[in-house]
Parts: C-alpha cells; structure tokens; sequence
C-alpha cells in the first residue's frame, strides 16, 4: 500500500505586521444624533465614541481591504506573490458570491493565493488569525494574510438607536508566517447560537426580493444583552487564552479587545484583573465600532503611536454576532 | 439558605453602591433604577451580574430589563431562590 506524504510547516507561527485604512469622512456624535434623538453626551457617556469613520460612498469593501493589505505589504516588505491565502471577514460584502477575497487578491497581486471570505462578525478577524496560525504551522501556506473589512455604513439605519451610531469604516490587515519563536499563542473560540438573536440583520434578501417596500436591511441589537454578554462571559474565554499561552495576566503588556463599546472594554479589564500597566486598545473613541476591523486597526495604531511596541504580549479577543468569539495572545510585530 | 427580603435589599444597595458610587441609604426599594438613581441599562446589567454572584441565582435579560424599581430586583431575587 501506498504512503501518501503529509505536509508539515512551521514549528511556530507570528504575525510580521500591521495594515490599516480608515473611512476618509470624520462623523461626529452631533451629526447623527438628530434622527436618533440622541446628543453628544449621551453618545459619549454609553459608549466612549466621540466620533467614528466613514468611507466615501463610492468606495465599496473591497476597495477598503485592499487599502488595508497593500498598506501590511509595504511595512512587512513581504511580497505578494509570497501570500499563500487571502482570508477576508466582513459582514459587509452584499454578493452571496464569489468571495471579495479571491477579488481583493487578484488587486494585490496575490493571484492565484487561496482566497475565501469568512462571516463572524466581529470575532472575524481572530477567527481568521486562527486559521493562519493552522495553515502556516500545518504548511498548508507559507504566508497568509488575513483582513478584516467593513462598510458598516452601508448597513446602518440612521434612525436605529441600538447600534448604528456605533459604527465606522475600515478595514485592517495582518501578515501571519513562520517564525522561530511562538508568536500566535492557542485560540481560545466559540459560538452560542442561542444568542443568533442578539445581533441581527433586520430582514432577508429573500424576504426584500418578496416584498421590495421592507427596503435595504440594516442592522438592530439587544444592546443590554450584548452588553452584558461581552462584558461577562469574554472574560473567562480571554483568562482562558492566557492560560492557554502559558502566562497569567501579569505577563500581558497590550490587550486589544475588539472596538464595541468602551464600557465593554473597561468592563473586560476588571474581570480578566489586567494590571495597570497594560497599554489597551481604546481605538473605538475616534473610529468607532468598525466590526471585524477593529482589533487590527487599534493594534495598527499602538504600534504606529509608539504606545505598544514590537515584541510586546498582547491579548486579543473578538466577539460579536452568531453571537461567536476568539481570543488569542499573540506577540506583536 | 436563601435569602430574606431585608437581606437581599441590604446586598443589592451595595452592589449598586459599589458600581455608582451612590451612598448606600440612597439606594432603597422604591427607588426607579433610571428616574431616581440615574443608572442606565448598561449599568443595570452590570448591577445583575454582580447580584446573581452573591444571591446564586440566574436573572433572565427579559426579567432585568423589566426592573423598574430596586423592589422589583428584589422581588425576583427573593423569589427566584431555590
């Protein structure tokens, strides 16, 4: 009988580097506070967002990815010819197919790398820093690019309350390869499908296509519910990846969680005990909730502030609809 | 041993002292959550979280945003003691 030959890659993965692009438009609390009959201070006070971006109308998600991951190939210097796989989450790709990836790599010049679009929402980019670290350990690829990309202002409801003034444009990129040293600690993921009503799109395409008058769906969440989910239960998952890592709390210099809801955040440092001298991630203030953008696109920024440093050990957690999460603890490039 | 009334009214205003930074006198049972302690719906589920660890009890979301009064937390925790 035959022996097939099993493919093995690298002992250890990491990640070599950061890519942003953020919507061009700065959009104030004031600006949208109108049709919600809402202010300024009632928008700060619930969520710490003091403004958020958005993209040009005419610029479509993948025109955002691709701005992200030309952005990660000039800082890694990585060619992109060397990209094995495309890994794109968005929840803001309005064709049921193809997948944006295979288009954004095609622009990069990424062809003919794998390419597939992943759907978790929030979580989507841990979600996908996970199947990186999978593939280049398994030597399924040798470098894979992962992106996170969201129109989220194509999907919002300016009169919704719940969770449309929340949210921005971006997208961020990241490079996973090998590494000689452990750069991408366990994933630690989930989903609770008994929560698939805590987030949700307002109504189908189908249902749209059966009666046009229902309009564009757009976006609602139970926002108490998220809240309180996200606050809670993300903790022992993010305790979870740091044990998984080998560390304790003490050992995090950076925490990135993803960019909902400031309270979330501050919620989050309380229950996983972070020590003061961890430097976090509060991107959301200026940016705004940007989904499976928004833990890239504030890593970028530490980084590029000077705030976070290269090396230093940082934990990340996604968490969003489905409702599905993903931590890890990974070493910054 | 669950719980009596007094005693979880007594546990309740401590949480909600605790997370507002309220007195804990202020924080009696006829108080409005929102109209008389200016506590948000954030807050409120943060305020449950907190009293389903100390009362050992499971407070549905629906039946926590239901809560008008501090009465009416108490009222289900009491009641939702095994």
């Amino acid at each position: 009988m035959a022996t097939l030959k099993q493919a093995a890659g690298s002992q250890f993965s990491r990640i070599y580097g950061f890519g942003a692009y953020r919507g061009e438009n700065v959009v104030t609390n004031d600006d949208i506070a109108g049709p919600i009959d809402s202010s300024d201070e009632w928008i700060r006070q619930r969520t710490g967002i003091i403004t958020r971006r958005r993209a040009d109308a005419d610029l479509s998600v993948i025109d955002l990815a691709v701005n992200a991951a030309q952005d990660v190939l000039n800082t890694t210097g990585i060619a992109a010819s060397d990209i094995g796989a495309v890994i794109l989450s968005t929840v803001t790709y309005f064709h049921q197919t193809p997948a944006a990836a295979a288009i954004v790599a095609e622009r990069i010049g990424a062809n003919p790398a794998a390419a597939y679009d992943i759907s978790a929402a929030c979580a989507g980019y841990t979600y996908g820093i996970a199947q990186a670290d999978a593939f280049v350990r398994a030597g399924t690829a040798k470098y894979v690019l992962v992106i996170g990309a969201e129109k989220m202002s194509d999907f919002i409801d300016p009169t919704d309350r719940s969770i449309s003034f929340l949210l921005g444009d971006g997208a961020g990129a990241a490079i996973v390869g090998p590494s000689d040293t452990p750069g991408i600690g366990k994933t630690v993921w989930g989903a609770d499908g008994t929560k698939a009503g805590s987030i949700y799109q307002t109504h189908s395409w189908q249902e749209m296509g059966a009666n046009p008058e229902l309009g564009f769906p757009t976006l609602r969440q139970d926002g108490p519910s998220v809240f309180k989910w996200a606050s809670f239960k993300m903790g022992p998952v993010a305790l979870e990846a740091i044990d998984a890592a080998g560390l304790t709390p003490q050992d995090i210099d950076v925490f990135v969680p993803h960019q909902a809801n400031m309270r979330i955040i501050d919620q989050l440092i309380k229950q996983i005990k972070l020590p003061e001298h961890v430097v976090v991630g509060r991107d959301i203030a200026d940016t705004g909730n940007t989904s499976a953008a928004s833990i890239p696109l504030a890593a970028h920024r530490l980084l590029a502030e000077g705030t976070a440093k290269s090396g230093d050990v940082c934990l990340q957690i996604g968490f969003g609809a489905g409702l599905a999460y993903a931590a890890q603890v990974i070493v910054l490039p | 041993m669950a719980y009596t009334e007094q005693e979880v009214l007594a546990g309740l205003a401590e949480i909600v002292a605790e997370e507002t930074g309220l007195a804990v006198e202020t924080v009696t049972a006829d108080k409005s959550f929102v109209d008389d302690l200016d506590i948000d719906s954030l807050s409120i589920m943060t305020i449950v979280t907190h009293a389903e660890d100390k009362f050992e009890v499971t407070i549905p979301d629906e039946a926590a945003k239901d809560f008008n009064t501090v009465g009416d937390a108490v009222n289900f925790i009491v009641g939702a003691q095994g």
